[in-house]
Order: C-alpha cells, then sequence, then structure tokens
C-alpha cells in the first residue's frame, strides 16, 4: 500500500495535507491522532468513500483513487460497527461472499469458519440487537474477513468497548492479524491501544503525519515537540545549545540555573534555541539534601501533588518560577513507607540518554 | 401524595379514552343500532329496536334482514370489492410515486429538506374540494390537458379522460400522495448512511444496496403510508363522485345514495359498519406487523 501526495480539502478546511507513506504486507499500522487529525478522511480515502483532491493511492502498484469501494479489495470495520440490523448474524457475516456471487454451499462454509475463528458459534440465528457490544465487535470483524482483503481498515474498532473488554480484544485483533497475514490499517485516538497493537504507527496532526514508525521509535525518540506530548507525557523545557556533537549535547536551561546533558546529536547546531523532552518514567526522585541546588540533568522543586495510581506513583513536583513538572515511580514499596509527601523539597534527576532534544 | 399523582395520571389518561368513546365508539353504536333497525316512514325514517308489545312486554326487534341483503345482494359485494380493488391500486400507485420522493427528501442536504416537506403539504392549503374540482378543468374535454394535445395535433378530437378510472386514480393519488410521503421520510431520514456505505464495502453495488439494505429497512414506513392512504380511499366519495364514472359504483357512492336518495337509513348504517369492520381488520394486521418488527 502506497499513499502519495494525498491531499483531501472540506470546503477551505484542508483535513489530510499532502500526505506520503508506505505500508507494507502484514504490517498492523495504526494512524494515531486526535480528533479533526484528519486520520479518519484518511481510511476513508483508503475505503474509496472519499476522492483525493490530489495525489495517488496505489495498491499493489496500481492506482485504486477511481476505484469505487464495492470494487477495491480492501474491506472496512467501521467505527459504529454498521451492522446490517434486520439480517442475522450469520447473514450479516455472508452479505459479501453474497454480493460476490459465491455458491451457496461455499458461502455456508466461509461463515462458519469466520464464526468460530471470532468465536461465535451459536449465535448465528441472532439479531445484531441480541447481542452485546463485545459480540457485534466480533459480528463487525467477522463481516470484514470473510472477503479475505487484501487490506482491512480499522476505525476506532475498540472505541466502543469497555475497558477490561478493550485489552481483551486488542489481544484478540493482533493473534487473528497473524493468524491470516492480511494488512491491518487502524484508525485510533488511544495512544495506548496504538502502542501496544501496531508494528508500526503514523502520528497525525492537522492533516499532516508527525512521526511515522515503531511504537519504540516514535516513544522514545519524538521528532516534535507535538509527538512528545502526544504520544504519553513529556516534560518539556526551553534551551540553547552549548555545545553539540555526535557524542551529544550539552543545553543551557533558559528558564532554570541548569543544564541539559544529551548522549545524541542534536537535531540543532549549536547556539540554536531548541526543547528538551524527558519522560516522567526516565526520572528519579528523591528528597533533596539541604541547600542541594539544580545542576546537568537535575532539577530541584517541592512536590506539590502525588497521584496514585495503584501499579505507580506521579509527583506533579514545582519548580522555581512556578511550573510543574511531572516524575513517576513504580510502586516497588508499600504505601506506608512512602517516604516523599507533598510539600518535601525533592531532586528530580536522570541520565543523558533520557534527555530528547527537539527543534523549535 | 400518592393518591394525588395517580388520579393525575389516570385523569390523562381518562382524557384520550373520553374522547375516543364520546366521538369514535358512541356514534358507532348508534350507526349499529340503526344498522339493525327497520325502515320506516317518519323522522327518523327507522323504526325503535326496543318496543312495548301490546301485552305490555319489552321486546327487541332486530332486524337481520339489511347484512343478508349486503350479502346476499351482489351488487354490494361488487361495490365492496371494488372500492377495495380502487384503494389498493391506489396506495400501490402512491409507494411507487411516493418512493422516490420521499427517498430525494431524506437524501437531500439538510438545509433544503424542510423546503421539499412544505412543498410536499403545500397542496392542504388549498381547499381539497377546490383541488378536485381543478382535476376537472384539466381533464375535461375542453380542458387543459386535451387543448395541449390538441394544440401539439397529438390527437385530432379530444380523448375521454374525465369519467374514466384514469381520473378517478389521478385524483385519490394526487390527493393522498401526501400520507404516503411524510410517513416514508420520517422511515428513510432515521436510516444510518453508514449501512450503505458497509454494504458498499462488502461489494454491493448502489442498486443492489438499495434492493438489500434500504428496501428491507423501509417496509414499515411503506406499511404505513400504504395504509394511511388505503383506509380513506375505500371509503372516498368525494373524488369518484366528481372525477369517476358511472360504473365506479364505490362503497362511498352507494352508501351515499342509499342515505340520501332512498331514505334508507338502516341499509346505509349496515354500509357503514361492514366498511368499518373491513377496515379494522387491516389496521390490526399492520399492528401486528409493527409489534413484531419493533420486538
Amino acid at each position: 500500500m502506497r499513499i502519495l501526495n494525498v491531499t483531501k480539502r472540506f470546503g477551505t478546511t484542508v483535513a489530510v495535507d499532502d500526505v506520503s507513506l508506505d505500508i507494507y504486507r502484514g504490517e498492523l499500522f495504526a494512524l494515531l491522532g486526535g480528533s479533526g487529525s484528519g486520520k479518519t478522511t484518511l481510511l476513508r480515502m483508503l475505503a474509496g468513500f472519499e476522492r483525493p483532491d490530489s495525489g495517488r493511492i496505489l495498491l499493489d502498484g496500481q492506482d485504486v483513487a477511481d476505484v469505487p469501494p464495492y470494487e477495491r479489495p480492501v474491506n472496512m470495520m467501521f467505527q459504529s460497527y454498521a451492522l446490517f440490523p434486520h439480517l442475522t448474524v450469520e447473514q450479516n457475516v455472508a452479505f459479501g461472499p453474497k454480493m460476490d456471487g459465491l455458491p451457496r454451499a461455499e458461502i455456508r462454509d466461509r461463515v462458519a469458519a469466520m464464526l468460530e475463528l471470532v468465536r461465535l458459534q451459536g449465535l448465528e440465528k441472532r439479531k445484531p440487537h441480541e447481542l452485546s457490544g463485545g459480540q457485534r465487535q466480533r459480528v463487525a470483524l467477522a463481516r470484514s474477513l470473510i472477503k479475505q482483503p487484501k487490506l482491512l481498515l480499522l476505525d476506532e474498532p475498540l472505541g466502543a468497548l469497555d475497558k477490561n473488554l478493550r485489552e481483551q480484544t486488542q489481544f484478540e485483533l493482533v493473534t487473528i492479524q497473524e493468524k491470516l497475514g492480511i494488512t491491518f490499517i487502524m484508525v485510533t485516538h488511544d495512544q495506548e491501544e496504538a502502542m501496544t497493537m501496531a508494528t508500526r504507527l503514523a502520528v497525525m496532526n492537522h492533516g499532516y503525519l508527525a512521526q511515522v514508525g515503531t511504537p519504540a521509535e516514535v516513544y522514545e525518540y519524538p521528532q516534535s515537540r507535538f509527538v512528545a506530548e502526544f504520544l504519553g507525557t513529556a516534560n518539556v523545557f526551553e534551551g540553547l545549545i552549548r555545545t553539540a556533537g555526535a557524542t551529544g549535547a550539552l543545553i543551557e536551561s533558559t528558564e532554570f540555573d541548569a543544564y541539559f546533558e544529551s548522549d545524541t546529536d542534536p537535531p540543532k547546531p549549536q547556539g540554536a534555541r531548541v526543547f528538551v523532552a524527558v519522560r516522567p518514567e526516565k526520572m528519579r526522585i528523591r528528597r533533596a539534601e539541604a541547600g542541594e541546588m539544580a545542576g546537568t540533568n537535575r532539577l530541584v522543586g517541592t512536590v506539590r501533588d502525588i497521584a496514585y495510581y495503584g501499579d505507580f506513583f506521579m509527583f506533579v513536583v514545582e519548580l522555581p518560577g512556578g511550573r510543574s513538572i511531572r516524575v513517576s515511580r513504580p510502586n516497588l514499596a508499600r504505601l506506608t513507607e512512602l517516604p516523599i509527601t507533598w510539600d518535601d523539597r525533592v531532586a528530580v534527576e536522570w541520565e543523558p540518554f533520557a534527555t530528547v532534544v527537539l527543534p523549535e | 401524595m400518592t393518591v394525588r399523582l395517580l388520579s393525575g395520571r389516570a385523569l390523562i389518561l381518562a382524557l384520550p379514552f373520553a374522547w375516543l368513546g364520546l366521538f369514535f365508539l358512541a356514534p358507532f353504536l348508534i350507526v349499529a343500532k340503526i344498522a339493525l333497525s327497520e325502515s320506516a316512514l317518519g323522522v327518523p325514517p327507522y323504526a325503535p329496536l326496543l318496543r312495548w308489545t301490546d301485552e305490555g312486554v319489552l321486546t327487541i326487534v332486530l332486524n337481520l334482514g339489511n347484512l343478508a341483503t349486503l350479502v346476499s345482494d351482489s351488487f354490494y359485494l361488487q361495490a365492496y370489492l371494488r372500492s377495495l380493488q380502487v384503494a389498493a391500486i391506489s396506495g400501490l400507485l402512491c409507494v411507487l410515486l411516493g418512493y422516490p420522493m420521499a427517498y430525494a427528501i431524506a437524501r437531500a442536504p439538510a438545509n433544503r429538506r424542510t423546503l421539499l416537506l412544505i412543498l410536499v403539504v403545500l397542496p392542504f392549503w388549498t381547499s381539497f374540494l377546490l383541488r378536485v374540482m381543478a382535476w376537472i378543468g384539466l381533464l375535461a374535454d375542453t380542458g387543459v390537458v386535451n387543448a395541449l394535445l390538441l394544440g401539439l395535433g397529438v390527437v385530432s378530437q379530444p380523448i375521454a379522460l374525465l369519467y374514466t378510472d384514469f381520473a378517478l386514480y389521478a385524483g385519490i393519488v394526487y390527493c393522498y400522495l401526501p400520507f404516503m410521503v411524510l410517513p416514508l421520510y420520517a422511515n428513510l431520514a432515521k436510516l444510518d448512511p453508514v449501512l450503505l456505505e458497509a454494504a458498499a464495502d462488502l461489494g454491493a453495488r448502489p442498486w443492489r444496496a438499495f434492493l438489500t439494505i434500504t428496501l428491507p429497512l423501509s417496509v414499515p414506513g411503506i406499511i404505513a403510508g400504504f395504509m394511511l392512504v388505503f383506509i380513506p380511499a375505500v371509503g372516498e366519495f368525494v373524488i369518484p363522485e366528481l372525477l369517476g364514472g358511472p360504473e365506479a359504483q364505490l362503497i362511498g357512492r352507494v352508501l351515499w345514495t342509499e342515505f340520501f336518495q332512498n331514505r334508507d337509513w338502516p341499509m346505509a348504517s349496515a354500509l357503514a359498519v361492514v366498511l368499518l369492520l373491513l377496515l379494522v381488520l387491516p389496521i390490526a394486521w399492520f399492528q401486528h406487523v409493527q409489534g413484531r418488527a419493533s420486538r
């Protein structure tokens, strides 16, 4: 699947702005973005419901921009599932092959195989309104997979499920994808969903692709402040590059009397203004010693808030000047042994590899 | 407090029942009573059901003769059948004409729908009688349509349009079309367009998607519209009288003749009671179907 310079406008707003993207066979690719980022519009162009204003969409080297949806070897699982309310589970799943005019016996076998794959045996004769949310989701999945598409598009596939069911279904979807080897392209606003399921993901913002890569690449090496803050949590500081080189960089904070040290080559030359991002879980927090001041990769502040998540704590630390940063700590000890509490003066430190330098 | 709430609820529930009892059930019982009376010369032109015999015993005299006549005299049977036939054909024509209209309105951009719906009901702002009369002006031998055809040289002499079945159906379909379009529109507007996208995605061409998704899901709207056309059309009097030919002896005309010309109130009442029963049956069936669909 190859998307080349695709642009789509609705009136004066540009929904998808000059997007180029390659998606490989067998991938589980996630398009991640907030509402209005253009991710759904891009998906609908792949399905054939919208036509790009310019650019090309190639599937196996063939331009499909003018191919209507009913002739594309692409199927879609809709966010609302779009199950046909007047048809039974069986008839819903059989709809695609029936439209293709397959022999009745083959349709029956395929439907049975699909219902087995999504574990819906015994519910063949039910109507959609007689099913639970999770069952409907699986009918929608079976219906969109039965034609063995080259590409399956999933629009917020887990959006309508509650949290526990969502986690379980994430793994099921990945298992089914691996079993069938069909390329999945999934649209989601849930970064956790994209991170856990996708082999690669693209972060979209205002119609353009902010970054494309594996979940780990994009999380560990965000290329912009937007990506750093959208994917997970990041503390972002401002600074000036003092020294820069292949072995690392030293950045002087413009907000605090501190330096940030990084072990990678910064994207900007010496003297440039940059952002520095540090993830909360890459920071260590401890009580500050008397008179201890901020230094290199060290900030000193006061604990203003502690959020208890069960598996970890999130400390909100107020720095001199009034702004706050977030520092997380795994819950290794018992609650009663928590040594750091509200209004404690603390030092926050991190290693050079945790310092991500971003262009301004 | 509970008692007051209960009485308030009872009052609200009682209102429609009182209305139906007063304006539907009571007249129906009166008509049913007249239907079972013997016709008589006088005012009112029927004999009372309850009367005292010479021996001073209260007796009920039920006259089933009218009902027997209805069944045995093929004239009445023909009129019923013809009325049902005309109403059914009109209903079907309204479906065929009204469906594309309702579909187009439901698919129109939201800001234009209100205007289109107003256009559908606009004819109601003119008197029903006037609109039927206007069709006479259109269809008469010297009417607009014939003048146009003659002027264009399509025909050499006027073709008979008025007082034919064509005029009858044209009138009924014209008058009742809005009753088909409105419920169908309400139904089609509810259809989620994503369902059609899903059908297209699974390989259904637009026409097949319509047949397999839109049409089955709009059946309740079709039935509702059909009933709204069929039921009043069965008893329609004005349109067959003004536009239909002399052979269009529909039950509405027969009833009118019995009542006003023959002054046979019991016969007319018997006709009305049987007509009502004929109509209640399809409504009951419709209710049944609707109940099943919503389950």
